[in-house]
């Protein structure tokens, strides 16, 4: 195995850092967040009723944030995933280039570990390049992130740019609490549709 | 030609879909044409269908209607992220044009469609089929209506014999 053990656990940003600078001041903002790390993260931010955070589903939740975002174009739309979700779901990057939504970001925190499972190294721990396949799959707006400087460059973009916009974000390979939201998978779906339209 | 597929096409303007997703099909071609072509509609091509699945939970739960159009092959896909739609108890509503049953010329497609029905119904799904052109905007209304009044989960199977034969030039 080829797979740099150390560097993940190096890089400098820390995901729940990343997690309150996205969401500390997220009026309106419809996030979800793929399973595992990703939901614990959103909700160690603050449990939202506009958070959906996933339980399962591994590889949809980019294609959850595109129905959202279509069905409501007035709202921005955050996806947070992680990078093994993502990678079971790349195709849906080519579907949401198409459709090419202004109010959707995809920001993945990339600790190049299937968290969830061991902390056994994912495919960007070899090389693999989410932006770049973003990009290449027609994302206009696509970025990296290494450290702080680069996401504060990247924060307004994120929130505020005319999208799609695709992230990948480093962040340092670490263990952490479980911060969990309701798994309940109808009580999460109930109260987004109450914040959201006033009805279940 | 696909008389029927323009009734399917009316049915769902009427049931206030609007998010069509889809896999590019010969069965459906008619019907993913007219969602195409209509401003009402939002028609999104898939990689694979359960992006499909994804989507839909997506449109919910910003209170939009979908519909999802596959062939039977495409079940198989979207086993897993059906337990997004079941575990929140989602709306999904799914027109599924058959292969594998009717004057089927590639084998490989038997698989997946002779189990398409048992595979559905494990996977909590309500199952109408249609074996005759008349009966489609009939069933998919009523398919409709149940799916969103009530958030369950309804797939329409349509029989090959609705569908153009593939030859293969044979």
């Amino acid at each position: 195995m080829d797979a740099d053990e150390k560097q993940s656990e190096t890089y400098p940003l820390r995901r729940r850092r990343v997690a309150q600078a996205l969401l500390q001041d997220r009026r309106g903002l419809l996030v979800v967040a793929g399973l595992g790390s990703c939901a614990w993260d959103i909700t160690a931010a603050g449990d939202d009723p506009l958070n959906f955070p996933l339980w399962g589903a591994m590889g949809g939740a980019s294609a959850i944030g595109l129905g959202l975002a279509l069905a409501r174009p007035e709202s921005r739309v955050l996806v947070i995933t992680g990078d093994g979700e993502m990678l079971m779901g790349l195709g849906s990057l080519a579907t949401i280039a198409i459709q090419a939504p202004p109010n959707l970001a995809i920001v993945v925190f990339d600790n190049e570990r299937y968290g969830e499972t061991g902390m056994q190294p994912t495919h960007t721990a070899f090389g693999a390049d989410l932006p770049g396949v973003a990009k290449a799959s027609g994302f206009p707006v696509t970025g990296q992130v290494d450290d702080q400087g680069g996401l504060d460059a990247a924060l307004p973009v994120i929130l505020k740019a005319p999208g799609p916009v695709f992230f990948n974000i480093k962040v340092r390979a670490e263990d952490l609490d479980f911060v969990l939201p309701p798994k309940e998978g109808v009580i999460l779906k109930q109260r987004f549709r109450q914040a959201l339209l006033g009805e279940t | 030609m696909s008389e029927w597929a323009d009734d399917i096409f009316n049915v769902l303007i009427e049931a206030g879909v609007r998010q069509v997703a889809y896999v590019p099909d010969m069965g459906h071609k008619r019907l993913i044409e007219r969602c195409n072509a209509d401003e009402r509609m939002t028609a999104v091509l898939l990689t694979t269908e359960e992006e499909g699945v994804a989507l839909l939970a997506g449109a919910w739960l910003g209170g939009e209607r979908g519909v999802l159009l596959m062939q039977s092959s495409g079940i198989g896909n979207c086993i897993n992220m059906f337990s997004l739609t079941r575990s929140c108890e989602l709306p999904l509503l799914m027109l599924v044009t058959m292969r594998g049953q009717w004057r089927e010329f590639n084998p490989w497609q038997k698989p997946m469609g002779r189990n398409a029905k048992k595979l559905l119904t494990t996977a909590g799904f309500d199952v109408e089929v249609v074996s005759k052109p008349g009966a489609a905007a009939e069933t998919v209304a009523e398919a409709a209506e149940g799916v969103f009044k009530n958030n369950c989960r309804t797939a329409v199977l349509l029989h090959q014999k609705l569908t153009p034969k593939k030859t293969f030039g044979k």
